[in-house]
């Protein structure tokens, strides 16, 4: 190894994007990172940002901050879907679309990759963090330092990953990245490191999100709130941060695996040398499966908040949905081998996970009916997110009994691998879990922000993702029964397939429409704040978070409530009895850059590790660690609020009311 | 005075929450754990068959030597046990002498472990070599390089209670020392019977 491959490792000027496609992606990344920074300096605004938002623990900020990024990974997820959907459109018989074979494949491996990980992980981490801690009581996650590294690990990953925007490929194996394609023989560049790396290091982050959620429901629920008291959302939240407890530890291993044989020229998934590749795709579906479940979770929490409030009565069958969670939590590790049914394990294997696969719609279907029956003779109001609500149970009924239909290991020899599966993994996760997380935020805003979002731009948005969601994905079912695999990047003009896959562009194109709605919406809000300032309660909300004010101060709630019923919230406007408890004196932890700082060096150590800098890895490994134990020694973390404090500051919020 | 000594009081009793929800958190993390060393048993149970190169597992390494690690790792983690009753009762001196023993024996077992490594590379018996030895390093290193992240927390303890003694959350830490070390062990019986004893047979 000479000097200039100790420092340079694999970088050099030929890593830089070789056409017009990728120059702009990258451009146009650099070209907003610059606005960013002069807009932040010319308001003279880093300081502000520093001390209030970056070095925050307080759970509400650190989940608007996880809403900003998740919004940005959409934007470049988004794009991505736009160029495929382009390519697909156009690149038929003689004409060969806008993307060369490799180009395509590196898109639609960032499309999945960004699309799970840093756009739905982050919408579901920022609701939880926004609405957890309030529903439950509490004041604060349990390990406040613990949320913020976490966050900012999950930001280390999205940077990661968008460097390859600039500097090398990415990955082409697709977005669980099997090998043997996967490994050096075939992939030698950085694409699948940059892979591995983004998704370890978001994957950590998870990872202590998922023990942090899961300690605080069960160790910080306020006096009162006995475990069949819970509102559903903090329940599926539990169910869901369970299974990333168990399933994300086996993607860790497994992305060390296939690095170690990258790099270290191990054989655990290669050809040749003793390795097993089927074991790669048993083990990424071991933590893969249960992932859609902890995506899909929350949002039916999400659901299970807004349809009783929208329908005027009380959530049908709360037990029957709790038991449906912890349903659904257990068959979730049982189902994982339902998507390689022809990896020939032998048709006995194959039934038995035909079966749980099609078991696990049972607790779902209880759900779905639980819903429809709250919904059943309400008084309903048709609110943009009651709208979510509506087109979620169309479309996630349809593309579940879809699932279903490929639980049968026969259907699925002929369906795996087609469009009809694109296709139903998109109804779910779209109209599944993106529409109920956009119902979730709809429903919420005003309780951050003091002001409700405006209606009128939330319906447009709604139907353009709605009816373009059906234009984008229908053709996929019907392409995918013709015989369509996934993946193409040409076909022939003699399939016919160019009218099916033009309406399916079309219907992306109005899906960005419905995006861009959705970003009016916000401008449109945010001007019209004042006429739309509401109190406490806009919904006739049931649950503890429409107590406290809005916005809520950063203790949550100035005295903690006292639970005596399920639905506390509901139950106390009804009965007269007061929720508030004492005033008491509380500890409430001080902001620390250590999280921001331990995942930058983090993000330095993952980029190292995929461009061979040594050097720059272990720096990055030393500093982590070194800020890590100077946090550690630091006693100074927390702040006593006394109970008079407390009081003078809410009789100050009830002279003046806060303007934004 | 008694103004001051209520708020302490308060203080403790959010304490003890505290201690109680770290003490649950620190056992979700180690549940954590438990899944990611089942996955390398798995891919080592998976590997361990076929053989390239002619390194079978019995011929790699030896038993006598391996259960002389085994009982080095449990005296340090007896040990360990020793460091947390001396604590309870307020030794510092006690204390500081016992988790020394456990820092000693347990460098030993990661020097052994290094040797062994170092043995079977030698012989040209590296990871790279076939798919059963990428597992068995892979498995048996992860085990090693949680012990080496134990030791380096052992030190930055011992630097804790000689400059503070026991306070409240010395004694949070070395409590979680002590379950985490524990852990190790029993993750190495594992190894010791799974890789070591079945693979001897």
């Amino acid at each position: 190894m000479n000097w200039q491959e100790f420092i340079f490792g694999r970088l050099s000027w030929s890593v830089l994007p070789q056409n017009a496609i990728a120059w702009g992606g990258a451009i146009f990344m650099i070209a907003c990172i610059l606005i960013l920074v002069g807009v932040i300096t010319s308001f003279g605004a880093w300081r502000w940002l520093w001390r209030e938002w970056l070095t925050s623990l307080d759970p509400k900020k650190i989940g608007v901050m996880y809403l900003i990024v998740a919004g940005v990974m959409l934007v470049r997820g988004g794009t991505d879907a736009l160029l495929l959907r382009t390519q697909q459109a156009t690149s038929v018989g003689n004409s060969f679309g806008i993307l060369s074979a490799t180009h395509f494949q590196e898109i639609f491996s960032a499309h999945g990759s960004i699309m799970i990980f840093f756009v739905a992980m982050g919408l579901m981490f920022g609701l939880i963090n926004l609405v957890l801690p309030l529903q439950i009581g509490s004041r604060d996650v349990a390990f406040p330092f613990l949320n913020s590294l976490s966050f900012w690990l999950f930001c280390a990953g999205a940077a990661l990953i968008n460097c390859s925007l600039l500097l090398g490929d990415f990955s082409t194996a697709g977005w669980l990245a099997y090998p043997p394609l996967s490994e050096l023989v075939y992939s030698p560049t950085t694409g699948v490191d940059y892979w591995i790396w983004s998704l370890q290091i978001g994957g950590l982050g998870s990872l202590l999100s998922g023990v942090n959620f899961l300690v605080t429901i069960v160790k910080m629920r306020v006096k009162g709130m006995t475990w069949m008291r819970l509102p559903v959302f903090s329940w599926s939240v539990l169910g869901s941060m369970s299974l990333v407890v168990f399933a994300f530890p086996i993607l860790t291993v497994t992305l060390t695996l296939l690095y170690l044989d990258r790099t270290a020229g191990m054989h655990f998934f290669t050809a040749g040398g003793g390795g097993n590749m089927m074991m790669y795709v048993n083990l990424i579906w071991a933590w893969g499966h249960p992932e859609v479940y902890i995506l899909i979770l929350p949002a039916f929490g999400v659901f299970s908040e807004i349809v009783p409030v929208f329908s005027s009565k009380k959530l049908a069958g709360y037990t029957s949905m709790v038991y449906a969670i912890w349903g659904i939590v257990g068959l979730s590790f049982l189902v994982w081998l339902h998507h390689f049914f022809t990896m020939g394990a032998g048709s006995d294997v194959n039934a038995f996970f035909g079966i749980m696969t099609a078991v696990i719609a049972v607790p779902t279907g209880v759900k779905i009916f639980n819903w429809l029956f709250t919904m059943y003779r309400g008084r309903i109001r048709f609110t943009s997110p009651m709208l979510w609500f509506i087109g979620f149970v169309i479309l996630f009924t349809l593309g579940g009994v879809a699932g279903v239909v490929m639980a049968e290991p026969p259907a699925d020899y002929e369906l795996h691998n087609s469009l009809f599966l694109v296709a139903h993994f998109h109804t779910m996760i779209v109209s599944g879990v993106l529409f109920g997380y956009f119902a979730g935020l709809t429903y919420w805003f005003p309780k951050f922000f003091g002001f409700t979002l405006d209606e009128k731009w939330g319906k447009r948005a709604f139907w353009f993702w709605f009816l373009g969601f059906i234009l984008a994905f229908g053709p996929l079912y019907l392409l995918g029964l013709e015989g369509a695999t996934r993946r193409l990047d040409h076909y022939s003009a003699a399939l016919g397939w160019q009218p099916l896959f033009a309406v399916a562009g079309v219907g992306a194109g109005m899906i960005a429409i419905g995006f861009c709605c959705q970003m009016a919406q916000i401008v449109a809000s945010f001007r019209k704040r004042h006429e739309n300032r509401v109190g406490n309660d806009p919904w006739g909300g049931r649950t503890l978070e429409w107590a406290t004010s809005s916005p809520p101060p950063s203790y949550n709630f100035a005295q903690l409530p006292l639970v005596h019923a399920r639905d506390a919230f509901w139950a106390s406007k009804h009965s007269g009895v007061p929720l508030e408890g004492q005033f008491e004196d509380f500890s409430m932890p001080k902001n620390t850059g250590a999280g921001i700082i331990i995942a930058g060096f983090i993000f330095l150590l993952g980029f190292a590790a995929v461009w061979h800098l040594w050097w720059l890895l272990v720096l990055g490994f030393l500093g982590a660690v070194v800020t890590l134990l100077i946090h550690a020694f630091n006693d100074d973390t927390e702040h006593l609020v006394t109970a008079s404090e407390v009081m003078h500051l809410e009789a100050g919020l009830r002279r003046t009311p806060s303007t934004i | 005075m008694t103004d001051h000594q209520h708020t302490d009081v308060t203080l403790s009793h959010e304490d003890r929450a505290a201690d109680s929800t770290t003490l649950f958190g620190f056992w979700t993390y180690l549940m954590t754990d438990l899944v990611l060393f089942a996955s390398l048993f798995a891919v080592f149970a998976v590997l361990r068959g076929p053989q390239f190169g002619g390194a079978s597992i019995q011929n790699i390494f030896s038993l006598p030597f391996v259960l002389f690690e085994t009982i080095v790792l449990l005296t340090s983690s007896f040990a360990c046990g020793l460091a947390l009753l001396a604590a309870r009762e307020g030794k510092v001196k006690g204390t500081i002498f016992w988790l020394c023993t456990t820092f000693v024996l347990g460098a030993l077992f990661v020097g052994m472990e290094v040797h062994e490594f170092a043995g079977l590379v030698a012989q040209g018996l590296g990871p790279s070599q076939s798919g059963f030895l990428s597992a068995y390093f892979t498995l048996v290193g992860t085990h090693g390089l949680h012990v080496t992240i134990g030791l380096l927390w052992l030190i930055v303890l011992i630097v804790a209670i000689l400059k503070r003694g026991f306070s409240r959350g010395n004694m949070r830490k070395l409590a979680l020392f002590a379950i985490f070390w524990h852990f190790l062990d029993i993750i190495w019986i594992f190894i010791f019977i799974i890789v070591y004893l079945t693979g001897s047979l």
